[in-house]
Formats: C-alpha cells, structure tokens, sequence
C-alpha cells in the first residue's frame, strides 16, 4: 500500500486534496451532503473531468490541445440537433456526436504528424475552423435535447449521482484495461523520449495519431455531456474550458513536458478545480472578491504542485 | 538586422501583397491610401503585443497573460487620467509601463525560480490579474478617460503615417537591434536552443528569463494604453480578443514556438497579414462563422507550406 501510494504521489496528494475540498464544502453547504447538492456538484465536475481527459491525453506524449474547448461547442451544437426524436435516433445521435469529436481529434492529429508542426499551433488553428463550423450550425444558442435522457444522465441513481457512476465506468472500464495495452504503453514511451521510443520499434507517427484522436473523442464525450446538462447548443463555450482544462491537468498532476500523469489525475484536478468554484459560491467571501480568490488559489496549488524543485540536489536537476 | 530575414519571415509579407491585390478585385477600396494607413494604425496594437510575445517565444516559454496585463494597464492609466490630477495624468503612460513590467517579473518568478511552466504560470497570473480587475471596478465598466497624449499615441499621424504604427516600428527595430548586438539577445536565444548548455556557459538564466518576461510585460501594457486612447476607455477583457491572434502572428512570423529560431522582423509581418486578413473578411461581410473557418484554414496553410518547404530542402 505505502509503495503504491510512493508510485502515484501525484495522484495520492490531489485526491487527498479533493477529498478535503469536498469536505469543506459539503460542511458549508446550507442544504449539506444531500443527493441534490452531490448531483448539481458532480455534473459541473465531470463536465470539465471529461476536458481534462482529453487534455491529458495530448499532454501525455509532450503535445498541447488548444482545440479542446472547440471540440466541446462543435458537438455541443451537433448534439442540440441529433439528440431529439425516435430512441433509435437518439442513440445514433449520441454516437455520431462522439465520432465528430473523434474526427475532430484525427484531423487534428494528421496534420501534427504529417505537416510535421508543433500542436500548439495546429489546434490553435484548428480550434477556429471548428468554432466556425459551430458558429455555422448554432449563430445563436438553441435547439433541444430530449429531456427524458438528459435527466437521466444528469441526475442520480439510488442516490448516487450518475455523472459520478459515468465517472467510475471511465476509469475502471476504459482507463485501467487502456493503460496496460500496447497503446496505453506506447503514449508513456513516446511522452518520455519520443527517440528511445522510435528506436524501441515503436510506431510513434501511429502513437500520436492515436492520441490526438482520443483527445477529441474524449472532448466530444465532454461536449456530449454538456448538451446533457445544458439541453441546448452554444457555440460560445469554447475558451473558458480550453484553458481550464490545462489547468486541471497540471492540478492533477500530469507534466506538460509529457510521459508522467494519469486519467485519474486529470479527472481529480478538474473535480478539485470545480469544487474550489463552487466552495466560493458558498463562502460567505463578497462575490466581487471571489474571482481573485480563484485565482489566488489556482496560483497556489500550482505553485505547491512544483515544489518538488525543492528536492533537487543539485542545480543541473531543475532544469529537468 | 539583415540576417534575420529569412524566407519563413518573408512569407507573411509576400500574404500581405497577395491579399491587398485579391482584396482589391472585390473592393477596389482597399488599394486607397487612406484604407492602409488605418490597417497600418490597427496593426500597430497587435503588433506590440506580438512583439513582447517574440522575445517570450524566442525564449522557449509563453505568456497568456497578456490579455489582462493589457486590459490593467488600461484600466490603470484612465483611471490615472480620470482622477483629474494634472499629476497623475502625466503619470499615467509610465505606470501603465511599470504594472507591466511588474507583473512580467512575477511571471518571471514562477518560471525561472519556481519552475512552473510558463503555460500554466502566466495563465494563473491572468487569472488573478482578473480577480484584482473585477475586485476593483465592482465589475463594471472602469471609469475614467483617456489623456490627450494617450489619444495622440493611438490616433494621431505625422506626414500621412499613424503615430500607433511608427511607434510599434520605432520599438521593434530597438529590441531587434538589443536581441543581435548585445549579450542578451544571444543568451535568449541559447535559452530556447538549450536551456541547460547555455547555465553551464556560466550566464545567469534566471535573469535573462526575468528581463524577458519585464520587457513582453511592458510590451503588453503599451498595447493597452494606446488601446484606451484608441476606444478613449477602458473596458473589462478589452485584452482577450488578442491573445490567440497574437501567437498567431509571432508563429506566422517564422517564429518557432520552441524557441530560438526566429526573429521581430518576421513578426511585424505576422501582424501586418492577420490585421488585414481579418479587415478584408470583416469588409467583405462574411458572417462570424466563415470568418473564423477561413481565418484558421489561411494560418493553417501558411504553416504547412513552411514545413513543407524545409522538406523539400534538408
């Protein structure tokens, strides 16, 4: 247990941090750890949950997504068109929203590794074309989605809200079994040393592509998701998650220099990033101090997050 | 000067004309001098903000916090004006420049002493620059005006040029002269080859990182004052429009965002083709969602004609 806990520190102090985020909230909450507050908590978390695990799966293999958000609106927007009408229709709505985003993701990935440019600056680019496309399906926020699976995936079950029962399928269904296959494997090798791979036999232009077309699957699950709780398509989502995300993945643990971090970890700093939003609402802090108490705190956990600095021993180690 | 025009940063130049030529067919308009002079004038603040985001670039790092760093100094130096303090209203440019350069030291700090990297760093900079914005305006619109020399930087001219676009060229052609001609220039650039190689060299990092990050700040928050002057106010996210286009223009630049490799020369141009790419789209009434499709697909194949370029040589 104790050398498990030594392996993923980083996750270990983020879920402690969480947790004691959660317990501070839930203590300050006038209606307190009841099912409606959980439900209301955990859909606003998984939504940027589900960003950070797209970030994190460009992050992961030294690569950045500036398109996360982007993917978000565009299948946001496709959703409030596809997720109404027949059960039939509805369940291959849901599937054609993912597989955009996917797309997305691919197209993204192509021209990384093909037209052999940084990503920062391809999803830079990217992200516009596809908040253009948005914007060409939903000038202005609307649509529908039906209300009877909405309220389904956003509400509880037994008690226990399904976004947090959504949560737990991803890491124990799709990210324990994915970490252990070759693919899993390989976005490590490739994030560590992209030359030590590619000398391993390694097919990193497969591995990137790979990666990046989870990246958008996984954002077009956040957009999806979204349309759950919002039931409606906007275009204008993109740049707040874009940037949150990043931000999750670092709280979270994951290097942006590549090949250290986990899902989990992303997922713990997109709850811990939500909740210490949702800590301020309730307070008692003046409502026009708190945006620069988020911001404090932000720069806080960051700034601790780097204080392994303080265990090099030598000054040649800082500079990694 | 001269070495540093390469054709990656002769690409967005030779745009610039392609674009003012094609432009011309549909509106013959954009050929008349005074539609360049005021896409010069424009230019002009994307321009500086490019222009600090270079030097960061050149480093290895970025900054996102420019779009508050700009909108503080703006809301800082009309406040200044406002108070109606003949004082405070000549101090207005300078404090605006030295908020700047404060808040690039304190990016500074968590990149080179903390070692956080600049992407997420500067990005928690902005965010708490936001909540002191919003703290102290109550999140309303700032009040406050503009000064007269403020208003002269951004809308005045001198034989037929903009005063906006002269001082950009002014502050470019000397930070491009400091990046060649002195030590600085050169440790900044080993800094993005190899950060490392050039700390055994015996320079102190950390003190180039901090010069860096001062002088994008100070970059930054000449944009916003000229901004105010320009609009005669401030207003909250003034900034945040800017931040995208601006690395836009740097990479168009032939800047390359590892570091290093690039220079202000090509960066000028970055700012030239995005100001009057995104002016032509905007005159010929293409509707928001096309703006943005062809906005990225243009930056997208200037990119790949770069890199394909480099493939067909090396």
């Amino acid at each position: 247990m104790l050398n498990y806990m030594r392996s993923n520190r980083r996750e270990v102090i983020a879920g402690f941090v969480l947790v004691t985020l959660l317990a501070t909230y839930l203590g300050t909450h006038p209606r307190g750890a009841s099912t409606y507050v959980m439900t209301i908590w955990a859909n606003q978390c998984l939504i940027l949950g589900l960003a950070a695990c797209a970030q994190f799966f460009a992050v992961v293999v030294r690569g950045i997504d500036l398109s996360v958000g982007a993917v978000m609106a565009l299948t946001n927007c496709i959703a409030s068109y596809l997720l109404d009408g027949s059960a039939l229709g509805i369940a291959f709505g849901m599937v054609a929203v993912v597989a955009a985003g996917a797309f997305c993701g691919l197209v993204n990935g192509l021209i990384i590794v093909f037209g052999r440019i940084q990503p920062i600056v391809v999803t830079l680019a990217t992200a516009s074309i596809f908040v253009g496309l948005a914007l060409l399906l939903r000038p202005t926020p609307g649509g529908a989605v039906n209300y009877d699976l909405a309220d389904a995936m956003t509400l509880d079950l037994l008690g226990i809200p399904t976004a947090l029962i959504l949560t737990t399928i991803a890491v124990v269904g799709f990210w324990l079994p994915f970490r252990r296959t070759g693919l899993g494997l390989g976005l490590y090798a490739l994030g560590s040393s992209e030359q030590a791979a590619f000398q391993s036999g390694i097919d990193t232009r497969f591995i990137r592509l790979a990666a990046f077309t989870l990246a958008g699957l996984f954002g077009g699950l956040a957009g999806l998701f979204y349309s759950f709780v919002t039931t409606t398509g906007d275009a204008g989502i993109a740049a707040g998650f874009t940037l949150n995300s990043i931000a999750a993945v670092v709280l979270g643990g994951v290097l942006l220099r590549g090949g250290v971090g986990t899902l989990v970890g992303a997922l713990a700093g997109a709850f811990i990033l939500k909740t210490i939003a949702s800590l301020m609402f309730f307070s008692g802090i003046p409502s026009l101090a708190q945006p620069l108490f988020e911001g404090l705190i932000l720069a806080a956990a960051i700034a601790i997050g780097s204080a392994d600095i303080l265990r090099a021993r030598n000054k040649l180690e800082v500079f990694g | 000067m001269l070495r540093q025009i390469s054709i990656d940063s002769l690409m967005p130049y030779f745009g610039v004309v392609v674009l003012i030529i094609v432009g011309s067919f549909f509106f013959p308009q954009i050929l008349s001098a005074d539609y360049l002079t005021q896409q010069l004038q424009i230019a002009a603040f994307l321009g500086l903000l490019a222009t600090g985001a270079t030097i960061v670039i050149l480093l290895g790092h970025i900054d996102l916090s420019v779009p508050w760093i700009l909108t503080g100094a703006a809301i800082l130096s009309t406040a200044l004006v406002g108070s109606g303090n003949p004082v405070l209203n000549v101090l207005a440019v300078p404090a605006a420049l030295a908020f700047g350069a404060c808040i690039g030291v304190v990016n500074g700090i968590g990149v080179a002493i903390l070692r956080i990297p600049s992407m997420v760093w500067t990005l928690a900079v902005n965010s708490m620059l936001l909540g002191v914005a919003v703290l102290n305006t109550g999140g309303f619109n700032p009040k406050g005006e503009s000064s007269t020399l403020m208003v002269t930087m951004a809308s005045g001219d001198v034989l037929g040029l903009p005063i906006s676009f002269l001082i950009w060229i002014a502050i470019s052609i000397a930070l491009a002269l400091f990046l060649v001609r002195t030590p600085f220039g050169r440790y900044l650039r080993s800094i993005g080859f190899n950060e490392k190689a050039t700390f055994l060299s015996g320079v102190s990092t950390p003190s180039v990182v901090f010069a860096a990050f001062a002088i994008a700040g100070m970059c930054s928050a000449l944009g916003g004052v000229m901004l105010a002057g320009y609009a005669n106010q401030a207003y909250q996210s003034m900034g945040d429009p800017f931040l995208l286009p601006t690395i836009a223009a740097v990479v168009i630049g032939g800047t390359s965002i590892l570091g290093g490799r690039g220079g202000l020369f090509g960066t000028i141009g970055g700012a030239l083709f995005i100001t009057l790419l995104t002016s032509i789209l905007s005159v010929m009434q293409i509707d928001d969602a096309w703006r943005n499709i062809i906005f990225g697909v243009i930056i997208l194949a200037m990119l790949l004609f770069q890199t394909l370029r480099k493939g067909a040589t090396v």
